[in-house]
């Protein structure tokens, strides 16, 4: 479904990304994993098309986004949920789902915002609030549910874990674990080793820009190179 | 009975540093930059319509029209060649640029129409006379004053309630972000400065119906009164910049009133120095607290 292959991506002539190349198949979780600075946002965001890689090419759904606009790339059905959160802190929860839908025709926004508030009850309760009031679950929450208004064919969420309670965390991975049951295709970044390779189909652990192990993520768990490095001892 | 015929002067003149604060206001919040060049985009306006009227012999209204027309497309020209390749640069570069862009349109305009300044055909004449004819009140301050709350009102709504306008709430917020959800933001910006400029050349040719001098330099000291109007107001907020321009206009005019006419500008700014002092943000500028 999504073939990374061979990106160089460069801040300034700091050489972020070296030639990466991977794969995530229809209907699975695949996570990158790796230490803060490994180039793990790097490659998210090269994907959507907010950075662009000096070379290799980037397919999905057998078409190269080279050279593709992000606000394009969303209208294609690959979905970001930034690191941070990021969501429209001024804007109301619902607001904030409408702009997901901004691909969208009209006509499925109402639908599609019911199906959020099914999946997440509490952003239903917390329709009319101003984003920037919600916690920070809360705004996981909302940054998910805004990624899937867009009705995703690929959902990529960036660090979901990243400051949470652990109850959160698990709350989280729980939620995960349900787009994957509904078939949702994820790839998933995540600092969080353990978690993000006990949901995961596949993994790569990426290094100071390259990746250096790939596998299941069961393999990956039992690694102990990886071990060593991510799941501590 | 003085007192409130100045007052109404001063509410007329805030209407239009209202509307040309808007547009200051609504480029800050999504493009993230100060418009320098708009104050000018006023005077260009003011020039369409003298022109329309004097030597097309069109009707006022048209006149306004066609105004709107050349300067929305200005507008839209001026961010795609000046400010769209710097969208990266450092803001002071941009800064730099738009007051580039405000000279280039004051020296244009002298070239083409020259230095000698022109008497502006009022849009409507005549005064309405109240309390047996102790208050009178110009039709154009009526028509200024009534224009300001309407196009106040559209934006308020376009902004809250259309999908545009929200997309446009939601790249003043975060960029990147509004890319994620599949916004042009590169439109949305074309689309700012469309609104900003069509909404300077109403004011120019309310300005010009109230003040009928025009000049080159005509649109430079309206440019900057709005500009502080919109830093009054809390620069970003589209209801700041109206009760800014309102305040602003009211000042201005009481102080010209009772206290005087060659210090009627430095009270202007000293106001705003103190506000600023009080209220870093602007009356109602925002401060959001944000979790992280």
């Amino acid at each position: 479904m999504l073939k990374v292959n061979d990106i160089n991506v460069y801040y300034g002539s700091i050489h972020a990304i070296k030639g990466v190349s991977f794969e995530v198949h229809q209907g699975e979780v695949v996570t990158l994993i790796g230490a803060n600075g490994a180039g793990k946002s790097t490659t998210l965001q090269t994907i959507s098309g907010l950075l662009r890689s000096k070379t290799g090419s980037i397919e999905f759904l057998g078409e190269n986004l080279g050279g593709v606009a992000p606000h394009k790339i969303v209208a294609k059905g690959l979905a970001h949920v930034p690191e941070g959160r990021r969501v429209f802190l001024q804007m109301t929860v619902e607001e904030n789902l409408e702009m997901g839908a901004f691909t969208r025709p009209n006509s499925e926004i109402d639908s599609g915002i019911e199906n959020v508030y099914e999946r997440f009850p509490r952003l239903k309760e917390r329709r009319k609030q101003i984003a920037g009031t919600l916690s920070g679950g809360e705004q996981q929450m909302l940054a998910m549910g805004r990624a899937l208004m867009s009705s995703p064919k690929l959902l990529m969420l960036d660090e979901p874990s990243m400051g949470l309670a652990p109850l959160l965390v698990e709350q989280i991975f729980d939620i995960i674990r349900e787009l994957h049951k509904a078939g949702t295709t994820i790839l998933l970044v995540e600092q969080n080793a353990q978690m993000a390779l006990s949901v995961a189909d596949r993994g790569y652990v990426l290094e100071t820009g390259k990746i250096v192990a790939t596998g299941t993520g069961a393999d990956l768990l039992n690694d102990d190179a990886v071990k060593k490095a991510y799941l501590g001892g | 009975m003085e007192f409130l015929s100045y007052l109404i002067s001063g509410i007329s003149l805030g209407s239009v540093y209202a509307i040309i604060a808007l547009g200051y206001t609504m480029v800050y919040g999504i493009a993230k930059m100060l418009n320098f060049a708009h104050g000018d985009v006023i005077m260009v306006g003011g020039y369409i319509s003298f022109c329309a009227i004097s030597y097309l012999n069109l009707p006022g209204w048209l006149s306004l029209l066609l105004a709107v027309l050349v300067c929305t497309v200005l507008g839209v020209v001026i961010e795609g060649l000046a400010y769209k390749p710097l969208r990266q640069a450092t803001s002071l570069a941009v800064l730099i640029t738009a007051i580039g862009v405000s000279y280039f349109l004051q020296n244009s305009a002298l070239l083409i129409w020259g230095a000698a300044p022109k008497v502006y055909p009022p849009l409507i004449s005549g005064t309405l006379k109240l309390f047996d004819g102790q208050l009178s009140i110009s039709y154009v301050s009526l028509l200024t004053m009534a224009a300001c709350i309407v196009i106040m009102v559209v934006l308020t709504t376009f902004t809250s309630k259309s999908k545009m306008g929200k997309a446009m709430r939601a790249c003043s917020e975060d960029k990147g972000a509004a890319q994620l959800m599949g916004i042009n933001v590169n439109r949305t910006i074309s689309l700012t400065f469309a609104i900003g400029s069509g909404l300077a050349a109403i004011a120019g040719v309310l300005l010009c119906s109230s003040y009928p001098t025009l000049m080159p330099t005509t649109g430079s000291m309206p440019g900057i009164k709005a500009f502080t109007a919109a830093v009054f107001g809390g620069i970003g907020s589209i209801p700041g910049a109206f009760l800014g321009g309102i305040l602003l206009g009211i000042i201005e005019a009481l102080a010209k009133a009772y206290l005087s006419t060659q210090l009627s500008n430095s009270i202007v700014f000293a106001v705003l120095i103190v506000v600023l002092l009080v209220r870093p943000a602007g009356l109602l500028g925002k401060y959001v607290p944000e979790k992280v």
